[in-house]
């Protein structure tokens, strides 16, 4: 069970959200700019809401009223970042291993490398990575976090065709394997259909409509335009 | 043959040591400082920036009369130290904190911009995993300043060595205790004869400034950083 009710102001944009969905994949879907990545970065507690709640299974990580507001490193969420975030001076096992609760997890840390097929790049820095590669080893970092959930922000993003086919297979292994409590922010149409449970539509900070997957698979491919740069939207 | 008389080479050794020790004994009050100052906002930030360039601003004479006067035999903290048998007046360890002080705000301002320069979302990033405060300065921050840090100590290091009014105010010049590299220089100037090893003295002036110049300039300058790699 999902439930966010949130709302943040930040400058000139305001975000007012309130749903609960039972379902484990849930989409924040919508344009540029309507308050997907704050509601992500709130959700992290990387950003703080007025007032509302954030809970998980029943589990609140923010809740105003009952004063709770768990810290960013007592949240046990996995977060992919769009930017994916890499420590650059690590090598890629030790950028997969910087979370993991337990260090001495061998079985643990392989299942991880081998479900998203980083045998062959633990030895490399992040700059000798390619797009798809940095994208893949950011969820194995956020997985072996052992997450109560992840939040995904745009993990499709900015990668090119074959890169893209490759990651978006990846997480559909993982949601197969996992049934993990899963935020996904996107802007596209078919990365939400293939991925999602459910998909709650945002526009301007509001909660637009909250569909079931066969609902939003049977809407047209949305006109949402190509996404803003990178910076642009880490910005907001 | 050594090119240096031995009381030339007991001033450079004493300079040395004085130098190094004063930049290390502050580095973590110098780390601690500039983190503050880059990652957090708190009321008096404009005036603790300025105090701390005040070394760099006051006349190093200033500065080594302040010295004295707190740390002196009958200065407030002096009188303590004195009592505890760990007095720095007129003693090597005067020197050294005399050199600290003078070279403490270039240590602090190359800190401040290497942690300045250390992007925030990774310190986010690593949060969101799990670390604490420490680990993310450990294990984050601080590898990811590393170029900053070692610019930082070639330069406050070369600004140590080449201390002077502070340090003859505070601790004076004593042979092997407070006569550093360049108050030895300067007694050689004024004596007559001297020119020969003040010559010498000079010339391993220059060679200590310019070998810390170029480590801080390959640095800072070249090689790069962690982020732009990335980028």
């Amino acid at each position: 069970m999902i439930e966010l009710d949130l709302a943040l102001q930040r400058g000139e944009f305001s975000l007012e959200l309130d749903l609960v969905s039972p379902a484990r994949t849930l989409a924040l879907f919508g344009p540029s700019g309507c308050g997907k990545t704050t509601t992500l970065l709130a959700i992290a507690g990387l950003l703080h809401p007025q007032c509302g709640r954030i809970a998980f299974d029943g589990q609140a990580l923010f809740d105003s009223r009952a004063r709770i507001d768990v810290a960013v490193a007592q949240r046990g969420l996995g977060v992919v970042f769009q930017d994916a975030r890499l420590f650059p001076h690590m090598s890629v096992r030790d950028n997969l291993r910087y979370g993991m609760p337990h260090r001495h997890q061998p079985d643990r840390f392989d299942a991880a490398v081998q479900l998203l097929g980083l045998a062959g790049l633990l030895k490399r820095k992040p700059a000798q990575l390619s797009g798809g590669q940095i994208r893949r080893v950011a969820i194995g970092r956020a997985l072996l976090r052992e997450p109560r959930a992840l939040l995904l922000d745009e993990p499709l993003t900015n990668l090119h065709r074959e890169a893209r086919a490759e990651v978006l297979d990846h997480l559909r292994g993982l949601k197969r394997e996992l049934s993990l409590i899963t935020i996904l922010v996107s802007h596209q149409h078919d990365e939400v259909a293939a991925l999602a449970d459910a998909v709650a539509v945002i526009d301007d900070g509001r909660l637009a409509a909250l569909h079931g997957i066969e609902a939003f698979r049977a809407l047209p491919a949305a006109p949402f335009g190509p996404p803003v740069a990178p910076n642009l939207r880490a910005a907001r | 043959m050594n090119p240096l008389t031995h009381a030339e080479a007991v001033a450079l050794a004493l300079s040395l040591k004085v130098s190094l020790v004063g930049v290390f004994a502050s580095l973590p009050v110098a780390v601690g400082c500039a983190w503050l100052l880059a990652r957090r906002r708190f009321p008096g930030k404009p005036l603790c920036e300025g105090l701390l360039l005040l070394p760099l601003i006051l006349p190093p004479v200033v500065t080594g009369y302040v010295l004295l006067i707190v740390f002196g035999h009958h200065g407030p903290i002096g009188r303590l130290l004195d009592a505890a048998g760990l007095g720095i007046a007129f003693r090597w360890t005067g020197a050294a904190l005399a050199a600290a002080v003078m070279a403490f705000p270039l240590l602090v301002v190359a800190l401040r911009n290497a942690f300045e320069s250390v992007d925030r979302k990774l310190e986010q990033a690593a949060a969101t995993l799990g670390a604490g405060p420490w680990r993310i300065f450990f294990g984050i921050t601080l590898p990811l300043s590393l170029r900053g840090l070692v610019a930082g100590l070639a330069l406050a290091f070369a600004r140590a060595f080449g201390e002077f009014g502070a340090t003859i105010t505070f601790v004076s010049s004593i042979p092997g205790q407070t006569r550093t590299l360049p108050i030895a220089l300067y007694e050689l100037i004024s004596t007559p004869g001297g020119e020969g090893g003040a010559l010498r003295l000079t010339l391993v002036a220059v060679v200590v400034a310019l070998l810390a110049g170029v480590i801080a300039a390959l640095m800072l300058l070249h090689g790069g950083t962690h982020q732009e790699a990335e980028a």
